[in-house]
């Protein structure tokens, strides 16, 4: 057994703790545990998606073997689709923590912040390791609760508005998630997703089996804001701290929202076309609603938020578009196309969103404002700035040579390929809706105002944000790399083999 | 905040001794008996949280006691995640693994690493509903203050 | 069968109070309301006719035991409960003291 598997949630974990007891005593200690739990993750999980490749290694915790070939106890499942994910989420968090280093001085309780960021850490890195479904749910109720934490760490009148809605809405989705696991149990009794797919067997009983269905894909969706569940969005993402609104948008609802979509859909349940049909329509509209609702937008970062919902639906569409072929067993170089395009988007949605997040961090840093109105001519102030969140708007509007090109590129291609042209069709119209949004941003941010140098005007922010931003802004064209066939081979490949062919997923956790 | 009456106060007086040792003892009997840490803990809080409630505490006590049960629910989950990593190098090496000889069924020393995890998740779980306990009392002593 | 429409139907009332109520603590109240009703929907998953407390008992090993694994099931999510429910509480105190009100159509900064 892959003794690194267990240390993804014991050593962040570790980390909140002894920040909240030695903190306090010791000054600066906090962040440099962070800093460093955060660097040992990342290179445990870099060295994690270069071993995987491919295979399924399977950590049985506390040791407890299978007895009659039905598992028992916890299992923790690395695989390449795991490995993708912990390597977006340790390598935002990483950066996050960094930037942190100054942007979170103007706050108090400095302990609290670096504690619950560890806590969040874990609780995602948890999830996307957790082989089975009750697992999943306590690891997504500890990061969802230290990120009600972490949006109200303002405690101004809008922080606290924004995270009662969150934390409302967030409470409805797990209660369905946890009345779904209820429901299955009650069919299945077993919780491990492999086993569950082979106790519900081949031909379900089918009201169940579909209210199951609704009932996760609820109570997920809210987590992962697809366009009916979205209300919160905006106001949490926005308000929460530049660095959380960059680990909230960037990371959270991918690994507590698609991920799960994602391994639950292709891995637990046998993929029906309905249901395939269901989830291409809400990333559609999501990606369509999101987008017409961000371009009215003057505070940067709800303009950020809603795009956040706009992009997470070309994801959400182009993985149902890989999901109705599969239903359909047609076609299944196409259906791995579509599956790509999402999982690459995904990827690249991290690097970009993170990106811009903390530019409008850097922004409100130095402004104090994040009115687009009430700015202007900072990119004669602020170079390093300005230049990293060209390279994001480029990138999320899907301009050549950055990565959001490439994965637009690859989704828009596989829904032709698919024949769905116009899913394709509203693909492009959102892309240059998203271009013109973005440059609005730039212009009224940057631009549009000559303003005389004087002592009065903002400086460019301090070393640790400008380097979290100026690695980001390589990473969206190093991304750029995944598109050649050899990097795509190591990287993307098994993760998609994972998801088409659940046979692969389920055997080696059962031990057939 | 003000305490109560002395009937109160002597009542409190005589009856959370008994709590506290009965928390205590479900917590150890984790093992054996329904409950264990979270049971055991909330109970042992409840009799400190009795105490505050009928002696009083003024804010400075308040917020002393506070840093204290911080530190002590984050020592008694952090003891906790100790021994699990402890199996990581111990017996066959695995997370969690129980690496205490097991005894035999019914004795109050058996079971291995299993009452350990009970007493420290006990520390944990009455630590931290005293500090939820205290951070709101805080939080209305503050507005009475201004 | 009566028990779990009943279950489904307390959870539906903890919908109803989460949508209509205007009063924060009551919002916050009515989730704890469906947070029990799921919680009682899990324990009676495990629930077995003549069943007995699910603990080892040397002398008789064939006995029947109701399934343990919801009730753990059920204990985490109380504990997790408890936490989501002071942290809401403790919200509602901030924010009480920002607005100087509990009414949810008073608290409206952020819209749009």
């Amino acid at each position: 057994m892959n003794p690194l598997i267990p240390l993804f949630v014991a050593v962040p974990l570790a980390g909140a703790f002894l920040t909240m007891i030695f903190g306090k005593f010791v000054k600066n200690l906090n962040r440099y545990i962070g800093l460093i739990v955060l660097l040992f993750l990342a290179i445990i999980s870099y060295y994690s998606i270069v071993t995987v490749s491919g295979t399924v290694s399977v950590y049985k915790v506390g040791g407890w073997e299978p007895i009659n070939g039905i598992p028992i106890g916890i299992y923790m499942v690395m695989d390449s689709l795991t490995a993708i994910l912990l390597c977006i989420i340790n390598t935002i968090g990483l950066l996050a923590v960094f930037y942190s280093f100054t942007y979170i001085s103007q706050y108090t309780s400095e302990n609290y912040f670096y504690a619950l960021f560890c806590l969040m850490v874990a609780g995602m890195n948890g999830v996307v390791l957790s082989g089975d479904l009750f697992n999943i749910y306590v690891f997504l109720e500890i990061s969802a609760i230290s990120s009600y934490a972490l949006v109200a760490f303002g405690v101004e009148r809008e922080q606290l508005e924004a995270t009662f809605k969150y934390q409302v809405l967030g409470g409805l989705a797990s209660l369905l998630i946890l009345l779904g696991i209820g429901f299955i149990y009650w069919k299945a009794k077993t919780l491990n997703l492999a086993d569950i797919k082979v106790a519900l067997g081949s031909a379900p009983e089918k009201i169940h089996y579909l209210l199951v269905q609704m009932l996760l894909l609820s109570g997920f969706g809210l987590k992962a804001a697809i366009i009916p569940f979205h209300a919160w969005l905006p106001d949490a993402h926005s308000s929460a701290p530049s660095p959380i609104s960059a680990m909230l948008s960037g990371v959270l609802i991918k690994a507590a929202g698609i991920y799960v979509i994602l391994r639950l859909f292709f891995n637990m349940f046998i993929i029906s076309e309905e249901v395939a049909i269901l989830i291409t329509t809400l990333g559609a509209l999501s990606m369509a609603v999101g987008v017409f609702l961000a371009i009215g937008q003057w505070d940067i970062k709800r303009l950020l938020a809603y795009h956040s919902i706009s992009q997470m639906g070309y994801v959400v569409m182009s993985v149902g578009v890989g999901m109705i072929l599969v239903a359909r067993n047609t076609k299944p170089e196409v259906a791995s196309l579509a599956i790509a395009g999402g999982l690459f988007h995904l990827i690249n949605h991290a690097a970009f969103k993170s990106l811009l997040f903390l530019n409008a961090g850097a922004i409100e840093y130095r402004i104090g404002t994040r009115n687009l109105q009430e700015m202007g001519g900072l990119s004669q102030f602020m170079p390093a700035t300005s230049s990293t969140s060209f390279v994001a708007s480029m990138a999320i509007s899907g301009i050549p040579p950055f990565n959001g090109f490439f994965s637009k590129l690859i989704i828009i291609i596989a829904a032709i390929m698919a024949k769905f042209y116009l899913l394709a069709l509203i693909a492009v119209i959102v892309s240059i809706i998203t271009l013109a949004s973005f440059m609005k941003f730039q212009r009224y941010a940057f631009y549009n105002k000559e303003v005389q140098k004087d002592e009065k005007s903002p400086k460019e922010v301090p070393f640790p944000m400008v380097a979290s931003m100026v690695t980001l802004g390589i990473l969206c064209l190093l991304l750029s790399l995944l598109v050649l066939p050899q990097v795509r081979d190591i990287v993307l490949k098994p993760a998609i083999d994972i998801l088409m062919n659940s046979q692969m997923y389920i055997s080696p956790i059962l031990g057939m | 905040m003000k305490g109560m009456t002395l009937i109160v106060k002597k009542t409190t007086q005589l009856i959370a001794g008994i709590v506290f040792l009965y928390g205590i003892y479900i917590i150890v009997h984790g093992h054996l008996t329904p409950g264990g840490g979270f049971a055991g803990g909330v109970i042992v809080a409840g009799s400190f949280i009795l105490l505050i409630l009928a002696y009083g505490s003024d804010f400075m006590h308040l917020t002393r006691e506070e840093t204290g049960s911080t530190i002590t629910e984050n020592l008694g989950i952090l003891l906790a995640l100790m021994i699990a990593l402890a199996g990581m190098i111990t017996g066959i090496k695995v997370f969690f693994f129980n690496w205490l000889p097991h005894g035999t069924v019914g004795e109050l020393v058996s079971a291995g690493v299993i009452p350990l995890y009970n007493i420290f998740v006990g520390m944990e779980v009455a630590a931290s509903i005293l500090t939820i306990f205290l951070a709101l009392l805080i939080f209305k002593e503050e507005v009475t203050k201004w | 069968m009566v028990v779990y429409l009943l279950c489904f139907i307390l959870f539906l009332v903890g919908l109803y109070g989460v949508v209509t109520r205007r009063n924060l603590v009551k919002i916050v109240i009515s989730l704890s309301i469906m947070e029990f009703s799921v919680f009682l929907f899990l324990a009676l998953i495990g629930y077995v006719h003549d069943g007995v407390v699910p603990i080892v008992d040397p002398a008789n090993p064939d006995a029947r035991y109701v399934d343990p694994l919801p009730q753990a099931m059920v204990l985490t999510a109380i504990v997790i409960g408890l936490a989501t429910t002071a942290m809401l509480m403790s919200v509602i105190i901030r924010i009480y003291r920002k607005y100087k009100t509990l009414d949810i159509r008073e608290i409206k900064n952020l819209r749009g």
